[in-house]
Order: structure tokens, then C-alpha cells, then sequence
């Protein structure tokens, strides 16, 4: 079995697993076990790529042509590798998380949770593999109409209102720019497989190119570029372990990596700095990352608050593509790493609390510090990584997102960047300072079930690894070509 | 013996078919049996022809040209076939085999017993007159056929009466349409006959070209003739094609018909409408002709556009899901439109390979509602809600139907899409682009309306999963269409064959 095989059997897995889920319904425990399996089997097959693609191999596999000359094709590279590492091990503590949620909370039809979430990895997986823009618009769509059940969840009238403007503002954007957008590419290249360097170079004018890759941004809604970002406070219906894995690491990841894939491997870092074309979206970016900051100050819902600072640190990423800059691109698929530990412990900790306690407010948070302290610690540490305080990961891509602004010639950028990072501070520090410092209404100490701690101690002592062993992914990046 | 004759058998069976129905067949269910195995031969047989269009079969001896009876081309009638209308034998065939395989406990349900032999009498000959439209050579022939399959086709609607009195109204507005249509299309053939002296649609061409060569030279005679053929031909085939604005027959046809009715007339009416439009524009008037003096092509875009958001709007203003299927029609006929009007090889593909992607969609988007008119009480968005759990098997293929419309990656309506946006941004045209964008969004919101009602917790308790030759042939279409929409090598390839030969001139 060559390396090709092993990423197509990454991508089967899950729905091997959705179709385990599926037979095993009746049986709570072995269904969770299946998924716990998929998801520990997943994660060693895509960890078990990463020395082969050191070691240069390629690692290609071509399905069939969907369309004459648009093949369904992997070709696994550093982002995509990493990406995949990232939601399918996070996929596995989700599915623990889940376990104590879903059963702390009482929620039904959880048979249909964990086999939509399944084809959600599944086709995360698909986006990191994808060898040709095609490929990704395919599963980017797939993923979105696999989530939407997800989000739903509950049945209810809100459930169905929030699923209407998750599907609608997704597949609205990506329709009517990503598609468009698609088929440009493939006129005016003649392919529309992503290459090391770009394919669009030579064969187009800074003023197309810089249209193009517009669309390509405001294409990808999951990406949540404003003015597109509606759909994700939005998404904050579904369960939290939805919100935890999949709006603050698979669906959004997916979409700031695809920005990052274009930007390399569509556009090439060097052509889109020659031509200056993805500077106005840098802006835009960086307007996102403010505009979001500011709105996450003025939210009281836990959930959302942490939604709006969602959407701030994904225009970090966005931008640091546009400035085209290679430590731009490294300190952004860096930040796709550390910004997925950092936000999925907070929003475990969201969910741990209204498990314990049914709070959802910031405002109602007083206290908690006391009663529950091991889920606010998690959750003040979580903090400061998001907020890009060392000693945690976060640090490291803030500072080369950073760099690579300055380097590529926008220092305002750079100090925006600062900007959004004390804006991150107002909006999440207050948390915690409520949680410890105000005096509690209620005294008794009431932690979150057993199978929510674990995940939350685990990813926070992630976030807290990342600053001390980001060598190794580091090394990975430095294969992008 | 049988490969050089196929051409003349694949209209002779079903017709000699739909005659002995009633006749041999009376008692219950041998109509079905008999239609099924009639229709399904022609499907066998189209797909033989195709196989010999593409010269994996040899082909038959005068091929592509048929002389019926032997009579010498042009004075005898010929069937006649090239790429185009091998792929539109297949579609109509291939539709119409599945439809009437699932047609026999809904037309229990929906016709009386003494007049269900008849019914399938009638709806053989409804699918020879469409068969003969697409082999024949000859421009009268044509409207014959097209009369034939149209009266028909007038009966199909008419008999939903036992089921909906409003039926009747529908079919004699559709009478009145259709006619109006078939006149003008005859007024049409007409006037190229004044300045050709031939019925033979090749023998046609050829002269058009000598005349087209004479205006050339600056002698410009016919030419008013001629564009008032070319105005006749687009009105009419607009008509039959239920082309904005020509199209108020179809949304009251397809909700009052007999569910399995609505399921064939759906597939393939539309269809072959487009097939003629092509046929007459492309082959024997020829681009020059039909294009160039009068701007059709972008008067076609712009009604397509205009259809395509206008039968959208419409959609997701109807409760009745028949009637949102039917509005949504009016929308993807639009689609068709627009690749025709387009004209260029890329632009046709589009138009021809959506022939298929939207004749399988539809059609099993209504074999199922035929199911849950089975099943369930009725088919308003309050009767379907909950059948998500009800009849999740016929559901889901319905919700995989509703993708396709909206053209979503990996079903066929994707596939379409992509090829008239790829047409569109060749040629520098936005209007399409937009049409296609704006339609899949509203697409998106009428589908979506049903989808939210079908998945509702809600159910009436007493309604079950549909009988299986229902949901196997629902899924023999939706499936059809997944699959066109992932593997669609073939569809493209034999697509573009079809539009090259149809721009190059006579087949």
C-alpha cells in the first residue's frame, strides 16, 4: 500500500466509521467506542504520512475524472498534512467531550450527532487532501451540507432560522464567488491543480488576479471574512461539541485553509507580491479582525462572545495569506494549530458550564472561579494562548503573522495585529476576572462530568505544548514549496 | 437483419405497441406488464443506436441516414441520426422505462379500472410521438409527431380528473397552447418549404446554404421569408419548450396530471421541446440563419433569465410541492435556454448535457411525490411534513433530488451549471452567469422549504414507506443523477460530441 492509498483510507475512514455509528444506534456505549476507534485509527493513518512526506515522498492518488480533465485527486503537502493532524485528533477528545455532554444534557437523536459529525471529519479530511481546487469545492460543500444537520440539532424554530442563514450565507458565498471563481481559474490557466509556485503566473494581469482572488476570499464563507461572518454566532445553536470542533476548527479551519492553499498554490506567494494584488484584502482582513474584536466586547452570550473572537483570530490567518509572505504563510498555519487548541478549551469549558450549571451569559459567570475551578482555570489559561501570551502557542504565530507583515512591507498591519490582540484581551480576560475575582452567588462546588475535565485539561496542556514543541511543525512547514 | 433496421424499429414497436394495448391487454395489471416491456425495448434499442451512432456496433448500411420504406431521400420520408439525437433516445427511453415501471399502483390509485388500458395506450404513444420527433429526418414529420406526442400527452393531463377536476381546465389550456405552438412551428416549416421546395430536413439545410450564399453576394432574395420562419420557429418551439413567457400551460399541467403523468411529461416533454429548438436552429437553418439577422440568441438569454428567476420566485411562493416542481421546470427549462442561446460548442454542451442531468432529477423528484400521493394524504408542504421519519428511504432520494436541482457539487444540476458558466465567462457574458448564480441560490431557498418540512419532528403516524418498485425506481433516477454528477466523463464527452455536430451543420 503506497502513501496514496493511506491518505484515501484517512479520508474512508470516518465514513467507515459514520456507517459503524449507524449499525451500533442501539447501543449508546459500543457506538461511542466505534467513534472513539474511527477517530484514534484516523489520526495514527494521517500521522503516519507526516515521515513519509519528510522523507520527500509524494503522496498522490488519483480517483477518477469527475469532469473531462477535473479529476477527483489528493495530493497531500505540509498544510493540508497539518490541518488533517489537527481535526482528526481533536476529533477524537471532541468525541470523549461528547460523550459527557450529550449524556449530562439529555440531547436526543444522538445516534444522527455522531454519524453527521463523522462525515463532517470525513470531509475535513477531503479539504486537507484535496490535490486540485476542484476537489476542494466539492467537499468544501460537502461539508456544509453535512454540518447543517449538526447545527439543527435541536429541532427547534430558532435551530431551523440559524440553520437557514448557516446554509444560506455558505452556500450563497460560495456559489455565486468560489464557483465563479473556479471556473475562471480553469479558463484562464488551463488547470486547476495547486501546484508548488501557483499556475497563474505569466497567465493573467495584476487587476483579474486581484479580482480573482477576491472571490476566492469572499468565496470561502467559512473563512467568515466580514461582510460574510453572519452565519457563525449564528451556528452557535448546535451543541457545543459542534461549536467546539467544528466552529472553531474543522468548518472554519477549512475555510482560512483554503485561503492559505489558494494563496500558495493557486496564486504563488510571489506572483501576488510582484503584483501587489491581495493587498486590498489584507485590509479587509484586517478590518474583520478589529470590526470582530469590537463586536465580540459588546456580546454577553458566552458562546457568541467566543464566536466574534472566532471570527477575529480567523482574519488573522486570512491575512497573514494576503500579505504574501512566507512567514505570513507559516505564522498562519501556525495559527490554524494553536488557535484550534485555544478556542475548542474554551468552548469546552462553555459547555462544561451550562452542563453544570445552565449558564450561558457572561454576565452570570460571577463567582464560577470557586465553584468551578478547574474548568475556569482551563479557561483563563486557554485565554491567554488565544490572546497570544506566551508561555502558549498562540505566541509563536501572532509574532510571525507579525513578522511577516512587516517583512512584506505593511507595518500598519503589523501594529493592527497588536491592536486585535488587546481587543482579544478586553474581550475574554473580563471572563475569567468575573469568574475569580466577583464574590459567587451559589457556594457549592460543582465541576462538569468527568469526560468534559478530561478533554479540556488535555487541550489546555495542548495549547501550553505548542509553545515549548512547536519545532516539528515548524519543520513540516518548512517543506511548503 | 435487426442493426439495419433499428432506426425504423425503435418508432415502429412502441406505435404497433401502444395500438395492440388495448386491444390485447384489458385486465389488471397486464397493461402495465405490456406497456413495460414495450417501453423498456425502446430503451434497449436507443441505447443499440447510440452504441452504433459511436461505432462501438456497425452501424446500419446508409448510416446516418435511414430511408423509410426505401422510398429514394428527399422524396420518401428519412430517419436520420447523429450524436445529439442518439443522447436525447437515450434520455427520453431511459426516463420513460423507469416511469412506467413505478407507474402501476399509482395509476391503481389515480385511474378507474375500466379506462387504465387505455391510459397506457395513450402514454405508449405519447413516448413514440416523442422517439419519432427525435430520429426523424423530415420537417413535416416532425409535426406530426410532435401533434401526436402533444394530443397525447393533452389525454395524460386530462385523465387526472378522477383525482382533481381542475385537471380538465389544465388540459385544455395545454391544448390550446400546445396547438397554438404546433401551428406556428407548421407556419414555420411552411414558409422554409416556399423557398426550398423540400420537407427533408438535410435537403433543407443545403438550400438555405445556397440562398444564405446568394444574400452574401448582396442578392437578398427570401430573406424576409426566411426571418419570418426563423420568428414562427421560435415562438412555437418557445411554446413547447415552456420557455418565460411562454410557459402558462406547464405549471397547471404538471400539478393536475396523474402523479406518474406529471413524472413522464416532466422528463421528457421539456426535453424534446429543446431537442427541436436545437434541431431547427442549428441543423437546418444553421447559426448564420437563426442567429445572425435576428438577435435570437440573445433574446433566448434573456428570456431564460428572465424564466429562471421568475419560475423560481414562483416556486417559493407555492405550498402544493407538485406545483413548486412544476414552477422549478419553468426555472431549469431556462437553463436549457440559455446554453442554446449562448451557442457556442461549450454553451450547447451545457444545454445538452442538463437534457439528461434534468430529465433523471425531475423525473424522480416526482416518482417520489407519486409515492407520497400514494401514501400519504396529499402532496402539500403540511402533508409531507415528518415523512423524513414516515418514508425515509423515498425522502432521502427526494432531499438528493432537491440537491441536484439547486445544483450542488456531486449531482448532475452541478455538472450543468458548470459547463454554461464555463460557456458564459468564455465569451465575456455576465447576464448568464448571474441567471445560473441567482437560480441556484433561489433553488436553494424553495428546495429548502420542502427539505425543512420532510425533516420536521412532527409526523402523521399512520403514513408508511412506499411500495418497493416506487422507491427502487425513484432511486434508479436520483441515483442516476449522484452518479452523472460524479462521474460525468461520459455525459461531458457524449455532449459535446453532440454540440459540435449540431454547429457543424447537418448531421
Amino acid at each position: 500500500m503506497n502513501a496514496g492509498h493511506l491518505a484515501a483510507l484517512a479520508f474512508l475512514l470516518p465514513l467507515l466509521g459514520t456507517a459503524l455509528v449507524v449499525l451500533c444506534g442501539r447501543r449508546p456505549n459500543l457506538r461511542e467506542a466505534m467513534t472513539i476507534l474511527t477517530g484514534l485509527a484516523t489520526f495514527v493513518l494521517v500521522a503516519s504520512l507526516v515521515p513519509r512526506l519528510h522523507a520527500g515522498e509524494s503522496i498522490r492518488m488519483d480517483f477518477f475524472e469527475v469532469l473531462p480533465g477535473l479529476p477527483l485527486a489528493f495530493d497531500v503537502e505540509p498544510l493540508g498534512l497539518l490541518f488533517a493532524l489537527v481535526a482528526s485528533g481533536l476529533w477524537i477528545l471532541t468525541s470523549c467531550y461528547s460523550i459527557g455532554y450529550m449524556r449530562a444534557h439529555h440531547e436526543e437523536h444522538q445516534t444522527r450527532f455522531y454519524a453527521f459529525f463523522a462525515i463532517a471529519i470525513s470531509c475535513a479530511i477531503g479539504i486537507a487532501f484535496s490535490g486540485n481546487v476542484f476537489t476542494l469545492f466539492l467537499f468544501y460543500e460537502a461539508l456544509t451540507l453535512s454540518t447543517y444537520p449538526l447545527v439543527t440539532h435541536h429541532g427547534s424554530e430558532a435551530a431551523a432560522k440559524a440553520g437557514r442563514a448557516y446554509l444560506g450565507i455558505l452556500v450563497t458565498t460560495s456559489v455565486a464567488f468560489l464557483f465563479t471563481g473556479i471556473v475562471w481559474t480553469w479558463i484562464i490557466a488551463g488547470t486547476v491543480e495547486f501546484r508548488p509556485g501557483g499556475i497563474l503566473q505569466g497567465k493573467t494581469n495584476p487587476l483579474t488576479a486581484a479580482v480573482l482572488l477576491g472571490l476566492y476570499v469572499f468565496g470561502t464563507g467559512k473563512a467568515a471574512v466580514m461582510p460574510f461572518h453572519r452565519w457563525l454566532p449564528n451556528a452557535m445553536v448546535a451543541p457545543t461539541p459542534v461549536s467546539a470542533l467544528l466552529h472553531a476548527v474543522a468548518v472554519v479551519k477549512a475555510g482560512v485553509f483554503t485561503v492559505l492553499k489558494v494563496t500558495v498554490y493557486v496564486f504563488g506567494i510571489d506572483f501576488l507580491r510582484e503584483t501587489g494584488a491581495s493587498a486590498w484584502l489584507a485590509w479587509v482582513a484586517a478590518a474583520t479582525m478589529i470590526l470582530a474584536g469590537l463586536v465580540a466586547l459588546t456580546r454577553d452570550g458566552l458562546k457568541e462572545r467566543l464566536a466574534y473572537s472566532t471570527i477575529s483570530q480567523l482574519a488573522y490567518i486570512v491575512l497573514g495569506a494576503m500579505v504574501a509572505h512566507r512567514l505570513g504563510i507559516i505564522g498562519g498555519a501556525l495559527h490554524i494549530v494553536a488557535h484550534a487548541f485555544g478556542k475548542i478549551t474554551l468552548f469546552f469549558c462553555a459547555g462544561g458550564i451550562l452542563v453544570a450549571t445552565h449558564k450561558t451569559k457572561v454576565s452570570e459567570l460571577d463567582g464560577l472561579g470557586r465553584t468551578m475551578p478547574v474548568t475556569m482555570s482551563a479557561f483563563f489559561l486557554a485565554s491567554l494562548s488565544v490572546i497570544g501570551l506566551p508561555p502558549f502557542g498562540g505566541s509563536w504565530s501572532k509574532l510571525l503573522l507579525a513578522m511577516g507583515a512587516v517583512q512584506a512591507g505593511h507595518a500598519p498591519l503589523a501594529w493592527l495585529l497588536l491592536a486585535g490582540s488587546l481587543l482579544s484581551a478586553a474581550y475574554l480576560l473580563p471572563i475569567s476576572a468575573r469568574a475569580f475575582l466577583a464574590p459567587p452567588k451559589d457556594d457549592h462546588r460543582q465541576e462538569a462530568p468527568a469526560m468534559c475535565l478530561g478533554p479540556i485539561c488535555f487541550t489546555t496542556a495542548g495549547a501550553l505544548a505548542l509553545f515549548f514543541l512547536s519545532n516539528p511543525i515548524h519543520r513540516l512547514l518548512e517543506g511548503i514549496r | 437483419m435487426l442493426r439495419h433496421n433499428l432506426p425504423a424499429l425503435i418508432v415502429v414497436v412502441p406505435l404497433l405497441g401502444g395500438i395492440l394495448t388495448p386491444i390485447l391487454f384489458r385486465r389488471g395489471a397486464r397493461p402495465w406488464a405490456w406497456a413495460t416491456f414495450v417501453v423498456a425495448s425502446t430503451f434497449a434499442l436507443s441505447v443499440a443506436l447510440l452504441l452504433q451512432v459511436r461505432g462501438v456496433l456497425p452501424a446500419w448500411s446508409a448510416y446516418p441516414s435511414y430511408p423509410m420504406g426505401s422510398w429514394p431521400i428527399p422524396w420518401g420520408i428519412e430517419l436520420r441520426l447523429d450524436p445529439l439525437g442518439a443522447f436525447v433516445l437515450v434520455i427520453i427511453s431511459l426516463v420513460a422505462t423507469v416511469v412506467t415501471f413505478a407507474a402501476r399502483r399509482s395509476l391503481e390509485r389515480e385511474i378507474p379500472e375500466d379506462r387504465r388500458h387505455f391510459f397506457y395506450a395513450v402514454w405508449i404513444l405519447c413516448i413514440t410521438g416523442f422517439l419519432g420527433i427525435t430520429i426523424t429526418g423530415d420537417a413535416f414529420n416532425v409535426y406530426v409527431l410532435l401533434e401526436t406526442a402533444s394530443l397525447a400527452s393533452y389525454i395524460l393531463v386530462g385523465m387526472g380528473r378522477d383525482r382533481d377536476r381542475r385537471a380538465l381546465k389544465a388540459s385544455v389550456n395545454y391544448l390550446l397552447l400546445g396547438s397554438i405552438g404546433a401551428c406556428l412551428i407548421l407556419l414555420g416549416i411552411g414558409y422554409i418549404y416556399m423557398v426550398t421546395g423540400t420537407l427533408n430536413m438535410a435537403d433543407m439545410a443545403a438550400r438555405l446554404g445556397e440562398i444564405r450564399a446568394k444574400w452574401e453576394g448582396g442578392e437578398m432574395i427570401y430573406r424576409r421569408t426566411v426571418m419570418v420562419a426563423v420568428a414562427f420557429f421560435a415562438v412555437g418551439i418557445g411554446l413547447k419548450l415552456a420557455l418565460f413567457p411562454l410557459h402558462a400551460w406547464l405549471p397547471d399541467a404538471y400539478t393536475y396530471a396523474p402523479s406518474m403523468a406529471s413524472a413522464l411529461l416532466a422528463g421528457i416533454s421539456t426535453k424534446v421541446g429543446a431537442y427541436v429548438a436545437m434541431r431547427f436552429f442549428f441543423t437546418v437553418l444553421g447559426p448564420e440563419v437563426s442567429f445572425r439577422p435576428i438577435p435570437t440568441g440573445t433574446i433566448l438569454q434573456w428570456c431564460a433569465a428572465a424564466g429562471i428567476v421568475y419560475g423560481s420566485l414562483m416556486a417559493l411562493r407555492q405550498t402544493e410541492v407538485k406545483r413548486i416542481l412544476a414552477y422549478s421546470s419553468v426555472a431549469q427549462v431556462g437553463y436549457i435556454a440559455l446554453g442554446i442561446g449562448i451557442a457556442t460548442p461549450t454553451g450547447l454542451q451545457g444545454s445538452i448535457v442538463h437534457l439528461l442531468n434534468h430529465a433523471i432529477t425531475k423525473s424522480g423528484l416526482f416518482v417520489a411525490l407519486a409515492a407520497v400521493a400514494l401514501q400519504a394524504k396529499g402532496t402539500t408542504l403540511v402533508d409531507l411534513r415528518g415523512l423524513g421519519r414516515r418514508m425515509p428511504v423515498t425522502m432521502a432520494a427526494f432531499t438528493a433530488g432537491g440537491l441536484g436541482l439547486i445544483g450542488i457539487p456531486m449531482t448532475a444540476g452541478f455538472v450543468s451549471k458548470w459547463y454554461l458558466v464555463k460557456a458564459s465567462i468564455e465569451q465575456g457574458l455576465i447576464l448568464p452567469v448571474v441567471a445560473v448564480v441567482v437560480g441556484s441560490l433561489l433553488a436553494l431557498a424553495y428546495v429548502w422549504r420542502v427539505v425543512e418540512a420532510v425533516y420536521q419532528p412532527s409526523a402523521d403516524p399512520g403514513v408508511r414507506e412506499a411500495p418497493w418498485s416506487v422507491v427502487v425506481s425513484t432511486w434508479i433516477l436520483i441515483g442516476a443523477s449522484l452518479f452523472f454528477g460524479l462521474h460525468a466523463t461520459l455525459t461531458s464527452r457524449l455532449s459535446l460530441e453532440a454540440a459540435h455536430a449540431l454547429l457543424r451543420g447537418g448531421p
